[in-house]
């Protein structure tokens, strides 16, 4: 079903001001339309039959931010999501960061680390694992929490597993978890190399260099001055000849920054040109 | 022959199983310079290649596009939404893309562009469903609908899979039941150049 449309645009901005006054998250460059899809969401889900309520809440119950936080966000995410962009990874990306002594990677707006498990796995089938670090980060502290258990829904296991072969891995993907009734258990190695931690695209800073940078889907949350801001956070963060991927149907063709990025043929994958 | 209509923006058309021939033969017949966009939202294998632009694209001289977020829709140009992602309006010139959970077991949803496009254009938007197993599409055009919008369905007895369309037949208050063969014709004589 549908959801109701319960909140009005011009609540949309009363709410985006007492969520960044009274918790400091700013929400107001994040696009208009997939926000108050979620907010009118939330409203359906929580049972609020008016903003009034809604905000009633919001601002007396900091205890119900935290779940705000992870309805307004959208955590859909899957392991070898394109299995095309994750074979492009393993044959052309990875063995050009082999050459690196320490190969360092960052999976921004990581929700449950679907993604990041999906890097360890390339990376161990690459023979890179052990000299690679995995940060994952994420606005949403409490999908980091499902992120860090590695224990993901046995149901999505067979739709993995064919974006796995078809991403050109060889192994059987089983054997990198242990079902448990409706439960994967990905194997604990997988988490040696990851580090997970909170950080907002909006509002934090650059905090390492990186050879390579995954941000796929979440940017199109944001509105283009928002999207500028995150691609400078990003160059500042790439190291010079350095990769950045995006979602399938992402681009910075928009951006500044464009013409110091080269597109890898025709995935989402874009090299750092020499430049700072 | 009847009240002038407003001037139309937008077309947005929702299909599932057995639309493809409808969409085709419609493309084949329809006009250039319209002065408005046609904005598809079919319903497709999760992955699939861009397959469907280039396939659309051999059949007509209109500009087909697969939509890319943020992407500004322009007049006289074809749209279809990627495979695993909704499609939202920011405002009437802006798309931007979703890949938030599934509506009616569906992503792109028929249901959440209608309803955006509804709220987004207001009078100047023909909701157009076709043939299709599920009911996906049918709660959008009521949005279109309350948002006076115009709504137009495949007629369900020519439908190939007549359910999505039977379902609209039944729930919403259109304007148009439409036979496939004369769907085009239907667009073209909206013009604003003529």
């Amino acid at each position: 079903m549908l959801e109701p449309s319960i909140v009005r645009d011009e609540e949309i901005e009363y709410l985006i001001k007492d969520v960044y006054d009274l918790y400091g998250y700013d929400f107001s460059l994040y696009s208009r339309a997939s926000f108050k899809r979620r907010v009118n969401r939330i409203c359906l889900i929580d049972r609020f039959t008016s903003f009034a309520e809604l905000r009633y809440t919001i601002i007396n119950d900091p205890d119900y931010l935290k779940h705000f936080i992870e309805e307004i966000t959208v955590n859909v995410t899957e392991m070898f999501r394109d299995p095309q962009f994750f074979k492009k990874l393993r044959e052309e990306i990875l063995p050009q960061l082999g050459t690196y002594p320490l190969i360092r990677i960052w999976v921004a707006g990581c929700s449950t680390g679907e993604e990041a498990y999906s890097m360890a796995i390339l990376l161990k089938e690459a023979n890179l694992y052990h000299k690679c670090l995995i940060y994952a980060t994420d606005i949403n502290p409490s999908v980091l929490e499902t992120a860090r258990s590695g224990v993901f829904p046995m149901n999505q296991m067979k739709i993995y597993s064919e974006n796995y072969m078809l991403s050109g891995g060889k192994e059987d993907f089983s054997d990198y978890y242990t079902a448990n009734y409706d439960s994967a258990r990905f194997d604990k190695s997988l988490q040696e190399k990851l580090i997970l931690s909170t950080h907002n695209l909006v509002s934090d800073s650059s905090f390492n260099s990186f050879q390579l940078i995954i941000c796929r889907n979440v940017m199109i949350y944001f509105e283009k001055a928002l999207q500028e801001r995150v691609f400078n956070l990003f160059d500042a963060s790439l190291e010079n000849l350095g990769f950045l991927a995006l979602g399938s149907k992402e681009t910075i063709r928009f951006s500044n920054l464009d013409k110091f990025y080269h597109q890898i043929e025709d995935q989402k994958i874009w090299k750092k040109i020499d430049h700072n | 022959m009847e009240t002038p209509i407003s001037k139309t923006e937008l077309i947005v058309i929702g299909g599932s199983a057995g639309s493809l021939q409808v969409i085709l033969g419609m493309i084949k017949n329809l006009d250039e310079n319209l002065g408005f966009p046609v904005l598809l939202v079919v319903h497709r294998k999760a992955y699939s290649t861009s397959i469907l632009p280039t396939l659309l694209q051999q059949f007509t001289l209109w500009k087909v596009i697969e939509v890319e977020d943020k992407t500004e829709i322009e007049n006289n140009k074809i749209y279809i939404v990627p495979a695993d992602y909704h499609l939202l309006f920011e405002d009437k010139k802006t798309m931007s893309l979703d890949s938030s959970e599934k509506m009616n077991y569906s992503r792109p949803s028929i249901d959440v562009t209608f309803k955006s496009a509804g709220e987004t254009f207001g009078e100047s938007v023909i909701g157009v469903l076709l043939s299709g197993a599920n009911a996906d599409g049918v709660e959008g055009l009521n949005y279109i609908r309350k948002n006076k919008g115009k709504v137009w369905i495949q007629n369900p007895g020519s439908a190939e899979v007549d359910y999505m369309p039977r379902q609209a037949f039944e729930r919403v208050d259109y304007d148009l039941l439409i036979e496939p063969k004369d769907l085009a014709k239907h667009i073209n004589k909206l013009a604003t150049n003529k």
